[in-house]
């Protein structure tokens, strides 16, 4: 049997955190991300792997990637 | 007529007969001790348990005497690499929970202004002991001096609190050290036992007093939740009390500026009430930290205002120039920081002059002045030679004769004149 | 032909992701922190954090010590027994905690210019002494609290307020000082390197001794802009990833490809006698006398 499944991930930004250093933006593998403003966004949530690299890279604890 | 208020009564034939036996009227074992060790004694005795510490003459017999009881009683003991080290240490022994003391001289006081400040701030309990020594610089390090008497109190940078006891001997010393971490466990704040070498290495007969004999102050738990605990909390009297690191309350310590929970803070009027708090907390409380002898002070018309080993010469020169009909009268400070004031006016209003033998160029001299509000006159008589002042100095000083450097024809003179202080 | 409902069974599933709770260990309303946007730091905290999860210490049980700098902000917004003390002074403050109470576990962040400069001296005893404790050095070569000026650190040739024309001084390796002052582990880490960090650090802590952590992380607002980085990211990719190189991979490269690159994770690592363990040792010796 075959099955073919979706990770699905919600992105929490935490924009009274963000100080925009787009260090996230910079290092997310699929491009997920984007600066709008002075704010990190989430562009494209389906490329989202839940890699957590953003989390990871980000200094402020203004990320994090939740599993559904 | 006048007798001492403070220091030992007058000898019996009895108590004469006890002493010779080395017990004194209660029984107690008397010791003949050095003064350093007289101070170390006093302080294990008010329940220290951290020394932390650099050698430095003439202050190092202190280190010496805590390094070797220390480990005996489970006490914590260690030489670090400089004097700054050490009053730092002593403050994150302290907020460990433990009674914490460092000792030292000029060059090391010096040293350790920085961390002194912080423990101001921070309100961390911890008695630093300043032998003095001459100066200013490395001067002369065996030889004593008065000369950090202003230092001790402004040394430090910024408007801070300020506690500075001056013992005038050996078996006070042993008193006042005592008194020193409790006035440090009341008041939230480092208190500085400041004595020349000479009261430093001096031998005189001490009692230790038996355990629970003189008050010792433990220092005041949290009560509350720790949720709630707040290390800089004013209310209900200013002085929080100061939890340890490690027994269930995690709290900040900074030298920052800080609010009551003790994070830092830019806001202004909480800077300006934290500082005007430190201060009062001082101010408000003085009169339970003011500590004067008062010798024939009663019906004097010329005033001694001394400390230390010059005290140890005034009180002489107070007896001679009695013998001599001249009232004069000593009046001594115990606690030199905060100064004495009220009762230096109140001499003031009384006498036609205070005579302010020091150890230094003029230190203390202009806070008699200060205090005295023009009342009468106020006269310094000054030796930095490090030998003491004379007797016949602060005699010659109030008949009038003036002062003379003691030449050596008078050598015997002299010699009768210190045995006989010894007595005093 | 299908296969009967009561057959099939569900297929495993993979364990749900889920982000690293950090708000055990981050006193409440103090967030967002000081740091600049892009400053390394705050990627450190979040690996210490990690880590001291990791050894299972309950609160209580840890004092975190620091001096004065962006380095020494930290303590201010974790909730452990925190002390930020003066600045260079950190080693002493803990010195004198942990022999007053040498259950609590000691962590001490420190800058380069707090550790190597102001308190070098105290760097060095600590190293000697061999008390248990940690020591993280937040290394991002230069003073960044006071707007820039140069560090013990500091590169050759590399611009601050106070080496406008690049400074002349060759710079200290903080991990051949603690080495040979007798630190008993010695390792360093990056902010880039993130998982490595985090678990040099979490051995640092699980050694019994003095452990000294060399973290290289980044000041994109003063070193950063004197020195002509773009970006964090620029920062981290040159002077964090192509500027260190594993011990592992160290081995493998010749001499010309590992210079001016600095050695990152566990260095040293040996066995001496505990600083407290001794002392208690002497107490125990002289009661019994």
């Amino acid at each position: 049997m075959a099955v073919a499944e979706k990770r699905i991930f919600r992105i929490e930004i935490d924009e009274r955190l963000c100080k925009g250093c787009s260090l996230c933006v910079d290092f997310c593998p699929t491009n997920v991300l984007t600066m709008d403003g002075n704010l990190v966004a989430v562009k494209e949530l389906d490329a989202c792997n839940g890699c957590q690299l953003c989390d990871n890279r980000c200094p402020d604890f203004a990320i994090q990637v939740f599993e559904e | 007529m006048g007798a001492s208020c403070v220091t030992t009564g007058v000898l019996t034939l009895q108590s004469r007969f006890l002493r010779s036996r080395g017990n004194d009227m209660a029984g107690n074992k008397k010791k003949f001790m050095q003064g350093n060790e007289a101070c170390t004694e006093g302080a294990l005795y008010a329940g220290c348990r951290f020394y932390a510490g650099y050698p430095i003459t003439p202050s190092t017999e202190v280190m010496e005497i805590c390094g070797a009881r220390l480990p005996k009683i489970g006490g914590s003991f260690i030489q670090m690499e400089d004097e700054i080290a050490s009053i730092c240490a002593i403050v994150g022994a302290s907020l460990g929970g433990l009674k914490a003391m460092t000792a030292t001289s000029g060059p090391g006081f010096s040293l350790m202004q920085e961390g002194l400040g912080f423990a101001c701030m921070t309100e961390v309990p911890c008695v630093i002991v300043n032998v003095m020594r001459s100066g200013p610089s490395t001067g002369f390090p065996t030889g004593p001096s008065q000369s950090d008497v202003m230092q001790a109190k402004w040394g430090t940078h910024g408007d801070h609190p300020a506690i500075v006891l001056t013992p005038a001997s050996v078996e006070e010393l042993f008193h006042e050290t005592v008194r020193a971490f409790n006035l440090s466990e009341l008041y939230r704040t480092p208190v500085i036992l400041l004595y020349d070498e000479i009261i430093g290495h001096m031998r005189e007969a001490v009692t230790i007093p038996a355990p629970g004999e003189i008050e010792v102050v433990a220092r005041r738990a949290p009560t509350g939740s720790p949720a709630e605990y707040k290390p800089y909390d004013a209310k209900g009297g200013d002085i929080a009390p100061l939890a340890a690191y490690g027994d269930g309350y995690r709290f900040h310590v900074t030298g920052l500026y800080h609010a009551a929970d003790g994070f830092p803070t830019n806001n202004t009027q909480l800077i300006e009430e934290a500082c005007i708090r430190l201060l009062r907390k001082i101010d408000d409380n003085k009169e339970r930290i003011w500590k004067n002898e008062e010798y024939y002070l009663d019906d004097a018309e010329v005033g001694i205002f001394a400390y230390g080993v010059s005290a140890k010469s005034a009180k002489f020169a107070v007896r001679e120039l009695r013998k001599k009909g001249i009232k004069a009268g000593l009046l001594r400070p115990l606690t030199m920081w905060p100064f004495p004031d009220r009762a230096v006016e109140e001499l003031a209003g009384r006498v036609k002059a205070i005579i302010v033998p020091e150890m230094n160029m003029g230190q203390i001299v202009y806070e008699v002045e200060r205090a005295a509000h023009g009342k009468c006159e106020v006269k310094g008589l000054f030796r930095v030679d490090t030998e003491p002042i004379k007797p016949v100095q602060i005699i010659e000083c109030i008949t009038g004769n003036g002062s003379k450097p003691s030449s050596p024809g008078s050598r015997m003179a002299e010699m009768m004149v210190e045995r006989d202080m010894l007595d005093g | 032909m299908s296969t009967p409902a009561e057959e099939i069974k569900p297929l495993a599933k993979k364990k749900k992701k889920t982000p690293f709770n950090y708000s055990p260990y981050v006193r409440g309303g103090k967030l967002p922190h000081i740091w600049c946007p892009g400053c390394g730091h705050g990627i450190v905290l979040k690996c210490l954090l990690r880590a001291i999860h990791t050894t299972g210490l309950a609160k209580d049980d840890i004092a975190m010590v620091s001096g004065i700098g962006c380095s020494s902000r930290t303590p201010g917004y974790v909730d452990f027994n925190t002390l930020h003390t003066l600045h260079g002074r950190a080693l002493a403050y803990a010195t004198g905690l942990k022999l007053a109470k040498p259950r609590l576990k000691v962590i001490v962040t420190t800058g380069d210019g707090d550790a190597l400069a102001i308190g070098g001296n105290h760097f060095i005893h600590a190293c000697r002494r061999n008390m248990d404790m940690t020591i993280l050095v937040y290394n991002n070569a230069v003073y960044g609290m006071t707007s820039g000026q140069a560090s013990p650190t500091t590169p050759q040739g590399k611009i601050s307020t106070t080496s406008r024309n690049g400074s002349i001084e060759p710079p200290f390796d903080t991990c051949t000082l603690a080495q040979a002052a007798g630190a008993t582990f010695v390792a360093r880490g990056t902010a880039y390197h993130f998982q490595e960090l985090e678990k040099v650090i979490y051995e640092a802590i699980m050694h019994k001794g003095t452990s000294v952590v060399d973290i290289i992380d980044a000041c994109p607002t003063y070193y950063g802009r004197f020195n002509k980085y773009k970006s964090p990211t620029e920062m981290m990719e040159k002077i964090e990833k192509e500027g260190t190189v594993s011990v592992k991979q160290a081995d493998k490269l010749s001499p010309e490809e590992l210079a001016g690159k600095l050695l990152r994770g566990v260095l040293h690592k040996s066995d001496r006698p505990e600083y407290c363990s001794e002392y208690q040792k002497l107490m125990t010796k002289v009661q019994a006398k």
